[in-house]
């Protein structure tokens, strides 16, 4: 479950920390840390036991915190008055960099408007990608030529690794426990399993940020992660759905029908009180 | 996040009287009572002090539970990514809560699922405070500021409470509770110096919780059917007309310095008293609210039995896979 040690700084060139360089990234990484957070603080209140409450607060919390960090410093190498509320609450969806992944409720395929009960099965499988995902990409940036990015990336390694430890501990408890929870997780398997072709995407934002030293080029990371997925899976006794077809392209801007209800919920209470200090 | 004068009266348990045949159990009970000991999980304890201590943790604990709803209606949309993050931790605060007080009462011989059952049946209370609806953005903020206010005033004597696991669970619960009440008093405090909408927001959210506040400190002590027992039992240890008092006096110079108005026409300082004199509280609309007429006690509850129902098969799911690993042992072992 540990993240692939290299000690080597990540490649490229021209490392410019200090100037507008890998905005566009930090973005990515941020959207990426408010949207899974939102979406995982709706459980607050309505988890299946007292403890994954608490267990899914954490993580919400952790996602936010990370969040707050990068727009943060996105905002500082912006300027012009950008915040980290700006960044969070006054762009719209389709200036929003996060992975498709992130934005889906917690249900099967549904349309946008569609209204469902909350399945776990489909928030513990999405952390568990994620988390699998992040564990690489945080140790990756630990050693980014951003020393900003590579403190934040330090601290929120810590929680990834916990994020991961957690989910990929009820994968295996859904997987391998009852019929209808292995049912349950292996359709939430099998629905969210083509959304992570998207991490593999190549994007604008990280070409950039690889090519200056500040990124990590995410489709190295691929086979460390298709390790750490197998190993869960075959553990939890769930197996990996053949993917074809769409390719998400959240990290693009072009989103599901999902993020525009996300962040209109999110948003609107902001966007009613421009300029208000809260 | 918070309970009230505990110890909502349950039809189904009366109070006891505080004489009894006195033995040497007894007699310990009562002399450790008297010189203001610890009573401890494994100590002998008469059954009605057993029972009164279930109902109050149980009901302390389903309060902390119930009370993350109200506040959770507002994390989705909180205005900021720092309010939203005190807002989850804070909410997350009140589970934790939950969690050491169901521990605690379990010290005493009930498990969490009986009293999770108590809860979704209707059978047990919780505070009423939780069933009137947070309307707007601010009400965060006045649920910080006076339902926590008001749960600490009746919190800090429970530190001193005789049974030892729920002395030692407040201790830490009112740690956490204070930090909220500056955090929310603290918000308030922003929004008053920001634009005629967000001041606006806080008074219409003190208007609609000052009185519901003051009720929460339960009714006179004249018609409150528990106090005289558990003051003798070290169970309670200020009366419900004293900690309101001491409420009123603490808050209404933070009014003052917040710029919003207490709604009450009968507030003013009696300086023979040296007190603030205050109107009178609705209790017809509390017992009604109580009794489960409430705006939202429905709605509480449902969604309560709602989410343990829902979870059912995640936490058969938990025991099936612990039930396989343990068989894995067994045979690996034999």
């Amino acid at each position: 479950m540990n993240a692939t040690q290299a000690s080597a700084p990540l490649g490229g060139s021209a490392p410019n920390a200090a100037g507008s360089v890998g905005v566009a990234y930090l973005l990515h990484l941020a959207d990426n840390a408010v949207v899974l957070g939102q979406r995982n603080a709706e459980w607050c209140g309505h988890g299946p036991i007292l403890e994954e409450d608490i267990a899914l607060a954490n993580v919400s919390l952790d996602h936010i915190g990370q969040a707050r960090l990068l727009y943060q410093l996105a905002a500082a190498r912006m300027g012009g008055g950008a915040s980290e509320d700006s960044l969070a609450y006054f762009r719209d969806e389709t200036a929003f960099r996060n992975y498709t992944l992130l934005e889906l409720p917690h249900h099967g395929p549904l349309v946008g408007y569609a209204a469902s009960d909350r399945d776990y099965a489909v928030t513990i499988v999405r952390n568990f990608f994620y988390g699998a995902l992040m564990v690489l990409v945080w140790d990756a940036l630990t050693r980014s030529a951003d020393t900003d990015l590579a403190a934040i990336a330090a601290k929120s390694l810590k929680e990834a690794r916990y994020h991961l430890h957690h989910a990929a501990d009820w994968v295996v408890r859904l997987g391998d426990g009852t019929d209808e929870s292995h049912a349950r997780a292996q359709a939430a398997v099998d629905h969210l399993f083509r959304y992570t072709e998207e991490f593999w995407l190549p994007s604008p934002a990280e070409t950039e940020a690889v090519a200056s030293g500040i990124g990590v080029e995410v489709a190295s990371l691929r086979a460390a992660w298709d390790a750490l997925v197998d190993e869960t899976l075959a553990e939890a006794t769930l197996s990996r759905p053949a993917v074809r077809g769409y390719v998400p392209e959240g990290k693009l801007g072009r989103h599901s029908e999902h993020l525009g209800y996300l962040l209109g919920e999110m948003q609107g209470l902001a966007r009613a009180h421009p300029g208000a200090t809260w | 996040m918070y309970t009230q004068a505990m110890d909502i009266p349950d039809a189904a348990t009366k109070p006891a009287g505080v004489s009894r045949t006195p033995d040497a159990q007894d007699a310990a009970f009562e002399a450790r009572i008297d010189a203001d000991g610890r009573i401890e999980p494994q100590d002998w304890m008469p059954e009605a002090y057993r029972k009164t201590l279930v109902r109050q943790i149980s009901q302390h604990a389903h309060s902390e539970i119930v009370g993350m709803l109200p506040e959770g209606n507002w994390i989705s949309r909180a205005p900021s990514l720092k309010r939203k993050a005190i807002l989850i931790a804070k909410v997350q605060d009140e589970g934790g809560h939950g969690l050491y007080l169901y521990s605690a009462a379990e010290t005493l011989g009930t498990s969490r699922d009986q009293m999770l059952d108590a809860l979704h049946s209707g059978k047990a209370k919780y505070s009423s405070i939780f069933n009137y609806p947070t309307l707007s953005w601010a009400d965060v903020g006045v649920i910080g500021w006076l339902v926590d206010g008001a749960a600490i005033m009746n919190q800090i004597p429970l530190c001193r409470c005789s049974y030892g696991p729920y002395a030692r669970a407040m201790v830490r619960v009112c740690k956490e509770e204070s930090f909220h009440q500056r955090q929310g008093y603290e918000a308030l405090l922003v929004m008053m110096k920001g634009s005629d909408a967000q001041k606006a927001m806080v008074q219409d959210a003190v208007n609609r919780w000052w009185w519901k506040c003051l009720a929460m400190f339960g009714p006179p002590d004249a018609d409150s059917p528990h106090s005289a027992q558990g003051l003798r039992w070290g169970i309670k240890r200020i009366g419900n007309d004293e900690l309101r008092q001491k409420f009123v006096d603490a808050t209404v110079p933070q009014a003052e310095v917040l710029g919003v108005t207490l709604p009450d026409p009968d507030l003013k300082w009696n300086e023979a008293r040296q007190h603030y004199d205050y109107g009178q509280i609705d209790w017809a609309e509390f017992w009604a609210t109580v009794e489960g007429d409430g705006p939202c006690n429905r709605e509480r509850l449902a969604t309560r039995v709602k989410a343990h129902r829902d979870g059912e098969w995640v936490r058969d799911a938990a025991l099936a896979h612990a039930r396989k690993q343990q068989q894995r042992k067994n045979k690996e072992a034999a």
